[in-house]
């Protein structure tokens, strides 16, 4: 028996790798307001696990196209006509509730809905496991080697224009960080909630952080925190373990938000 | 001498809307030059076409071999989310020494906010710092757009007094885009006035007496024509667009 055989092993290091890799990812989401894009993007990806399921290949290759898919639409429509909100909100929940319908018509098998919508971390296996690793490896190499450039990019995109890097270069690589992101998160914390592991350990950073990779890094360490405490609190409180990852997170973000007003009122 | 930018009918287009057309122009190293023009002249999308983010729909854009460029943009919004100090903003996109980083700062007028977080500098703080990371290339070409944008009158004055010391330091030429005439035309080489195409350019006296630019800015703008003292007694009421092209060649 290895260590890997244990589930709750198995599911610490699955919350472990999606943190490591949502959260500097969540920087950027963060930096330049693409919330709802993040939102969009996971739940289009429902209709990816229906396409998966229905065309037997893997749901981590259903959702990575879905999801792909869905970040390339919007990035193109971005601008024609219609403000980003409401793109956004037209193109989300339509896939959501095309990806339920489909999944609806599905014959013979039988998938639980739910597990896929919040998150089944207490059935990552193996397989799951090398994949999550995977893609975070992949996410974090990719945000490694572009990072001087997304950041310029992120700042101004005549700034990096000047500097001769192309921003809808850079711009595509975190919408392929972001697809990889929400292809490995859907097995531990669903189409739902997603968002809120990229979004609530980068903002709860924030109050102390001073550069931007002091952000990243204190947004990784405390993503870690909340997949591992939530995964215990879930375990000890027979709590779905999920929603409680993220419940952790939130307390977090009150926590270091609070701390933060209380210091910037101290000082004056 | 040759160019640092040549545009050559220099024609851009968003949507069928024509912004610039026909702009053809030359900067020579180390020479001033101002862009003026009303709002939506094209003034920016210029600048845009001569840094590379602004594709042309006809006509060239050549910069010299291994150009370098440093450019101060027209305003730059950075979101209170990100955190980040001036040191670590001057390292954007290349890592910079702190000897350079402290140089390039003390060149600006920016000395001693190294430390301190971009969103929290006042409005002159921020264009020198913005004007600081622009010399960390030690540019051929300075490139501003507007950048005394929401400066109080003395304050872009001295920031323009600072560009012009930075020149003779740095040798570096500079092309920058302003609404304030009569204090960027004082610093300035060369004027080129623009509205979608040139109307007019020369020495900012000449400029300030051309009728193109009296079309556009009236005689009404005393504080920039009591500068040069050119009160020529004609006015011209007709559109700048249909009377270019006579009075003045190209100042070289």
């Amino acid at each position: 028996m290895t260590l890997f055989d244990d589930f709750l092993i198995r599911a610490a290091l699955a919350g472990i790798g999606v943190a490591l890799a949502a959260a500097p990812l969540g920087c950027f989401v963060v930096w330049r307001r693409m919330a709802y894009f993040g939102d969009a993007t996971a739940h289009a990806s429902i209709l990816g696990v229906a396409l998966a399921l229905s065309f037997d290949v893997s749901v981590f290759a259903g959702v990575l196209a879905t999801a792909l898919a869905m970040a390339t639409t919007v990035s193109a429509l971005a601008g024609r006509g219609y403000a980003m909100d409401t793109l956004l909100g037209v193109l989300a929940h339509s896939s959501l509730a095309f990806g339920l319908v489909a999944v609806s018509f599905l014959q013979g098998v039988r998938i639980d809905l739910m597990a896929y919508l919040f998150g089944d971390i207490l059935a990552v296996g193996r397989t799951d496991l090398a994949v999550i690793w995977g893609g975070a490896a992949l996410v974090l190499a990719l945000l490694w080697w572009r990072w001087s450039a997304l950041l310029t990019a992120t700042l101004n995109p005549d700034l990096a224009h000047a500097a001769g890097i192309d921003p809808r270069r850079e711009q595509m690589v975190l919408t392929i960080a972001l697809a990889l992101v929400v292809a490995v998160a859907i097995k531990v914390v669903g189409v739902l909630l997603i968002a809120a592991m990229l979004l609530i350990p980068a903002a709860a950073a924030r109050p102390f952080a001073a550069t931007p990779e002091r952000m990243a890094i204190i947004a990784g360490l405390l993503g870690m925190l909340a997949a591992t405490g939530g995964l215990q609190l879930a375990f000890v409180l027979d709590t779905p373990a999920g929603p409680s990852i993220v419940c952790l997170a939130a307390g977090l973000f009150a926590a270091t938000s609070l701390t933060g007003l209380l210091l910037r009122y101290r000082r004056g | 001498m040759s160019s640092l930018i040549t545009l050559d009918g220099l024609t851009v287009a968003h949507g069928g809307n024509t912004v610039l057309s026909g702009v053809s122009l030359a900067i020579a190293p180390g020479e001033i030059v101002t862009v003026v023009g009303p709002n939506g002249s094209g003034k920016s999308t210029l600048l845009r076409s001569v840094i590379g983010a602004q594709k042309p729909s006809r006509g060239t854009v050549r910069r010299a071999p291994g150009l370098r460029i440093g450019y101060v943009p027209q305003k730059l919004h950075i979101d209170p989310t990100l955190p980040l100090t001036v040191r670590r903003f001057l390292s954007l996109p290349d890592r910079v020494s702190d000897a350079r980083a402290a140089e390039a700062m003390e060149q600006a007028g920016a000395g001693g906010l190294a430390a301190r977080q971009m969103s929290g500098l006042s409005g002159g703080q921020f264009q020198r710092v913005l004007l600081a990371r622009a010399l960390l290339s030690n540019p051929q070409l300075l490139i501003l757009d507007e950048a005394t944008q929401g400066l109080d009158q003395p304050g872009s004055a001295a920031f323009y007094q600072r560009i012009e010391k930075v020149r003779q330091e740095l040798g570096c030429a500079v092309l920058m885009v302003s609404h304030e005439l009569h204090v960027v035309m004082a610093a300035s080489d060369r004027v080129i006035c623009l509205n979608g195409h040139v109307c007019c350019e020369g020495a900012p006296e000449h400029v300030a007496s051309a009728p193109e630019y009296r079309a556009l800015f009236g005689t009404g703008t005393q504080g920039a024509l009591a500068l040069y003292r050119h009160e020529h007694n004609h006015s011209h009421d007709h559109d700048c667009a249909h009377n270019h092209g006579h009075h003045h060649e190209a100042a070289e």
